[in-house]
Formats: structure tokens, sequence, C-alpha cells
């Protein structure tokens, strides 16, 4: 005696039944598992468990522990965006500061440097001034010695050669003459070319 | 070789309440397993909560950032209450159709009795809240404003059916998608079998392999853009009357 069964019923009944051959056919209830409305029931229960278990688990733990940590981070980095930018302007504005200050150094250098050289040229022209009226004064006082020792050693000219005359007279024409009488003598000629 | 032998749903404990059938199953199993999977996941993720996330934070965070995108696109802000319900509707989904790739697994959402129920939970919620946000002005969803009178007798009916079709649809799209692409899966492996096992011809054998390799692939994809088709319906849907105004 052959006798089918279910494949899961297939072993008890062998057990059931010794002596008759069994043979474990597939279950086919004809059509698809999806349509056998007995297990819906179950299936529909258990899901319901698992889903909610599972929204349960997402709303209330992981969420907020996810979404938190990528919004602390979010908040994070536009925290230090803000702190970049507001570091930023500072260094622009000490940037410019610095700019500034060293454009009125600048300014304030070279209007030292003006004032000094105005200065300097100043002092400059009254120290040459000084030492040139200086340097003409001992100018003049020595023309006027070398005048004066021209003058002198014009006369000295005129007694040497007064001398000399008197000399050459006594010794050409044996004329006893001194240089007293030469030079009446030669005021009187000096005198008489000085008339005409 | 029956393709559809996979789908059955078999009974590992009786349990019965008020004389209806509640027992736990493959399928009540591998839904567990895939909600622990998620939690375990996320959790796991989640624990240290890094300002500079390593490689599994970054993996919770792209998740996490993925949903939150797709929310974001369609609600905007406003519609972030829901953020929890499409995270765990796209987790669940996502999960049980990836879970159902491995062999001898059980595929929780190739069961029209799941999607089914997944797809009312979406559709109860856009009801419920659009009363409770618009009151009887939830009504104006089937009849935009600005229209010339006469095309309110055509499109009244229209909306209305369209409406009504939205959980069939949400609901047959993905099961469909998860029995057909198993049940191939399954006929292609049962052919590369067949065929291995027919002396000569069973050098063929290698054309139904290297097309189920293919299936395969596709079947990850399938998992994959379901699970977020799903999802961003259910976001569409929401959006319908988390609006300021209805029916515009």
């Amino acid at each position: 005696m052959i006798v089918f069964f279910d494949t899961g019923k297939a072993a008890e009944h062998a057990v059931e039944a010794p002596g008759k051959i069994v043979v474990a056919v597939e279950h086919t209830s004809g059509g698809m598992p999806q349509l056998d409305f007995s297990t819906f029931p179950s299936q529909i229960f258990w899901l319901a468990i698992a889903f909610v278990l599972l929204y349960l688990a997402l709303d209330r733990y992981l969420i907020p522990r996810i979404g938190g940590a990528i919004e602390e981070r979010k908040d994070r980095i536009a925290d230090d965006l803000d702190m970049a930018a507001r570091k930023k302007a500072e260094a622009d504005a000490a940037m410019l500061a610095y700019d500034k200050n060293l454009a009125d150094a600048r300014a304030k250098a070279s209007f030292i440097a003006a004032e000094n050289r105005a200065a300097l040229d100043e002092q400059l022209a009254k120290e040459t001034a000084t030492q040139e009226a200086e340097l003409d004064k001992s100018a003049a006082k020595a023309e006027k010695q070398i005048a004066k020792a021209r003058a002198e050693a014009m006369k000295h000219v005129e007694e040497i050669a007064l001398d000399v005359a008197a000399d050459m007279v006594t010794a050409l024409g044996n004329i006893k003459t001194d240089p007293k009488k030469l030079q009446k003598a030669l005021d009187t000629a000096r005198a008489g070319s000085a008339a005409l | 070789m029956d393709p559809l032998h996979q789908f059955n749903i078999e009974r590992y404990g009786e349990f019965h309440l008020f004389g209806v059938d509640l027992s736990f199953t493959n399928s009540s199993f591998f839904a567990l397993l895939a909600v622990a999977l998620v939690v375990g996941f996320l959790g796991f993720g989640s624990r240290k909560r890094a300002l500079v996330p390593g490689r599994m934070q970054s993996l919770t965070e792209l998740f996490y950032e993925f949903v939150a995108q797709m929310v974001r696109s369609t609600m905007g802000q406003e519609g972030f209450k829901f953020f929890p319900l499409i995270f765990s509707i796209f987790a669940f989904v996502l999960t049980s159709n990836l879970l159902g790739m491995f062999p001898y697994f059980f595929t929780v959402t190739s069961h029209i009795a799941v999607t089914g129920a997944l797809s009312l939970m979406v559709i109860s919620v856009v009801v419920i809240y659009g009363f409770l946000k618009h009151g009887f002005k939830f009504f104006k969803l089937f009849a935009p404003s600005g229209l010339p009178l006469a095309l309110y007798f055509v499109i009244v009916p229209i909306e209305i059916i369209s409406f009504l079709a939205r959980p069939f649809s949400l609901a047959i799209r993905l099961f469909a998608n998860m029995m057909a692409g198993h049940a191939l899966m399954k006929v292609f492996a049962s052919f590369v079998i067949m065929l291995g096992s027919a002396g000569a011809f069973s050098v063929l054998a290698i054309l139904p392999f290297l097309t189920n390799t293919a299936v395969v692939g596709l079947e990850f994809l399938i998992a994959f853009l379901q699970a977020y088709v799903f999802a961003l319906l259910s976001c569409i849907y929401l959006s319908d009357v988390s609006a300021e105004h209805i029916g515009h």
C-alpha cells in the first residue's frame, strides 16, 4: 500500500503506519501561499509587533541619537565658521590699523626729516655767513697790511733809489751830495712836472 | 521544485488568541530579525556619537540623511514629524527585502498580507492626519480648486478612484516585485540543476547559471529600489495632507 503525504507529516505517519510505503510529496495546496488567508492574522499580528518595536526604538532612542550627533556636528562647524569669520574680521581690522600706523609713522618721519633738513640748512647758512664774514674781515685786514707793506716798500724803494742816486752822483761827478738834497730836487722836479 | 515553496508560511510555534491563529512563523521570525538587525546596526553605529564619525557611524548617518533628505524634499521641514514613521518603513522594508536575498531565508515583504498591512497603515495615517489637520476640507483633496465647473464632474471621480487605488498599488507593487523576483531566481536555479543533470547537455547549465547571476544582481537593485519607492510614495501621500492648504 502506497500512501502520499505532505513532507512535514510523512515522517509521523511512517511511524504510525509501519508496513506501508510512505511517499513524501511537497505540499501543493494549489496556488500561491500568499493567498492562503488563514496565515494573514498571524502575519499581520507579528508584523505589527515588529513594526511597533522598530518604530519605538527609532523614535525614542536611535533617531535622537544619530540626529543629535549630526546636529551637534553642524552646530560645531557653524560655530567654528563663525569664529573663523570673527577672527578674520579681527585680523583685517588689525591689518588696517597696522597699515594706518605705518602710514602715520612714515608721514611723521618724513615731516621730521624735512624739519631737520630745514633746521640744518638754516644753521649751515648761518655758519657759512659767519665764516664768510670772518674771512672777509681777515681778507680786508690782510689787504690793508699788504697795502701798508707795499707803501712802506715803495718808500724804502725811493730811499734806496735816492741813496743809490746819491752814491752814483758822488762816484761819477765827484760832487758831494746827500740823499736829502736829491729828495728836495726830486720833489721840485715832481712839482714841476705836476705843474705842466 | 515548486518555485512558490519558498513563500510557504511555516509554523514554528502554535499560538492562538481568542480563537485566532497567531502562531509564530518564519514570517514572524524574519520580521523580528529585520527589526533586530536595523536596531543593532543603528545602535552599534551610533554608540560613540563622535564628532568625527568612524566607518559605522558614517554608515548610520548616511542612512539617516538619506531618509531625512527624502522626507525634507517631499514634505519640507513641516513634515518632519513623520520622519520616524518613514524611517521605520524604509528600514523595515529594505532589511526584509535584503534578508530575502539569502538562500533559504524567508522574504517577509513577498506576502500581500504584510505589504497590504503596511500600505493600509500609511493610508490610515494619511486619512487620520488629513482629517485632524484640515477637518472636512480634507475632501478638497478630491476637488482641486481653480478648475472650470464642468471639469469637476470628471476630475472628482478620477481623484477618488486614484486615492482609493493607492493602498492597493502600494501593497501590490512591493509584494509582486518581491515574489516575482524570488520566483524567477528559483526557476533559473532549477534550470541549472535540471540541465546540469542532463548528461551530455549538462554544459548548457552555464546559461541559466549566468542568467541567474545577473538576476541576483538585479534583485539586489530591486530590493533597494522597492523599499525606496515604498517610502517615497508614503512621503508623497503624506505630503498631500501635511501641506498648509489642501487641493492646490
